[in-house]
């Protein structure tokens, strides 16, 4: 089902959506942009509400919820990061700004790869606990890099901005369309990944009561 | 014994401890001074445009050196199992914390009061806005550093290569702190505009990540 709603979707933004007037075809860009911003946020707050989970109850799934979500996240963050400087080159004529978006999803992109960091290189039962709460603070961190940013740029007010005006509705079908796409694609992806985290876990575990007993069965 | 005379005392016993070995204040301030003499050799700039990069310069450097001593705040109590009698010991952990995140202050406070003379020597500074505010914008900005990196030093010293760790924690998401720092001194080193909202900021930030860290260090501290 998500096959078939992804290639619906790649069909509508590349075929039947109209051309923008003035960007042409090169808009058509924004369909992939938009949905994966979307898909991206939405993971990292899954990623938060699970790490609070996990700092109460202490439950082994909301564990590896979080980390499905910050992984599957991080990637669709790495999406909108080079499709947008992608549609930039030849719309604003630059690559990158330092506008407040663009940097914002920039460290936000930092912080959840700090965190996926943090658990590669912890040790053992730790981890969960360690990195659920580096994620609390990187969530309380966002609002805060939002507005200073913003303070920051609107001292020095960048040339390019020029969004605003209104959307097609036929692109806003052809959007969201994509969005639900992206959000089964990255729903499936996770799921998978879920299942993999768990029998990865079940396994170390069983390696681990089979090196206990091993030596009593030798003696 | 109360919360308050816990914190006291291991805040005396680790500035003993530094006043004695001085490891930390001498690994930070040849630090800072490499930095500056490096900068300034790289960028060689004129009066009116050091201005306009010092903020940045200053702060990169402190934000440096500060992550030198704050390896070692958890690291020291690592040998002879000390960390683990405070895991043990009934003494609550905020106050720990609380030490802890005031010896730092202490130590980044000493190396910024020793720096900024030679700052200002070394690039011709002499700031255009009113300079009082430079107090406020470095001890709050001081305290967001070293909070939070009292903080992830306590978790990284649960990771492999913790030293490399600790930065890679504490830089994302210092972020905003360290914008707000930077752009505060610049704006008051050119005296463009009121530093009152960058402040601010840096009062929230300090607020939020103070008390987060309050309630979840006990969870780092006993986490096993």
């Amino acid at each position: 089902m998500t096959l078939a709603l992804l290639s619906y979707a790649l069909y509508e933004a590349l075929v039947a959506a109209p051309t923008e007037q003035t960007m042409g075809d090169v808009q058509r860009i924004f369909y992939y942009h938009v949905p994966s911003a979307w898909t991206a946020f939405l993971l990292f707050l899954i990623n938060f509400v699970a790490s609070v989970y996990y700092l109460i109850r202490r439950s082994d799934r909301a564990d590896i919820i979080a980390l499905v979500s910050a992984e599957v996240g991080v990637v669709f963050c790495t999406v909108v990061l080079v499709t947008g400087p992608i549609w930039a080159r030849p719309v604003w004529g630059i690559w990158w700004t330092w506008d407040v978006r663009l940097t914002t999803t920039l460290v936000l992109w930092l912080i959840y790869v700090a965190y996926l960091m943090l658990r590669r290189f912890s040790s053992g039962s730790q981890t969960p606990l360690v990195a659920a709460v580096l994620a609390v603070f990187g969530a309380l961190d966002v609002p805060l890099v939002y507005f200073s940013i913003w303070y920051f740029r609107t001292q020095h007010p960048s040339p390019v901005i020029g969004k605003g005006g209104s959307l097609d509705p036929r692109m806003a079908h052809v959007l969201l369309i994509n969005w639900a796409a992206f959000l089964c694609f990255a729903f499936l992806v996770c799921w998978s990944r879920y299942r993999l985290e768990r029998v990865r876990r079940d396994v170390e575990e069983t390696q681990a009561l089979e090196a206990l007993l091993e030596p009593r069965s030798v003696s | 014994m109360s919360a308050t005379s816990i914190t006291r005392a291991t805040l005396f016993k680790d500035l003993r401890l530094e006043w004695r070995s001085k490891d930390a204040i001498n690994a930070m301030t040849f630090f800072s001074l490499l930095v500056v003499v490096i900068f300034s050799f790289s960028f060689n700039p004129t009066a009116e445009e050091s201005r306009l990069i010092a903020g940045g310069l200053v702060w990169v450097a402190f934000l440096f050196a500060a992550v030198v001593a704050l390896n070692q705040t958890w690291a020291r109590e690592l040998r002879n199992q000390v960390l683990d009698a405070y895991r043990v010991s009934p003494a609550p952990a905020e106050a720990l914390f609380l030490a802890k995140a005031l010896g730092n202050f202490l130590f980044v406070t000493v190396l910024e009061i020793v720096m900024t003379p030679l700052f200002v020597v070394f690039y011709r500074l002499r700031p255009l806005g009113t300079g009082w505010q430079l107090i406020p914008v470095a001890v709050l900005g001081t305290w967001a550093l070293v909070v939070n990196g009292t903080f992830f030093a306590a978790m990284s010293i649960r990771t492999r290569s913790r030293e490399i760790m600790l930065p890679l924690l504490l830089f994302p998401i210092s972020i905003p702190a360290l914008i707000a720092m930077v752009e505060g001194t610049t704006v008051i080193l050119t005296g463009d505009a009121s530093p009152r909202p960058l402040i601010v900021l840096l009062a929230v930030y300090d607020v939020v990540f103070t008390t987060v860290s309050l309630i979840l260090f006990e969870k780092v501290l006993h986490a096993e």
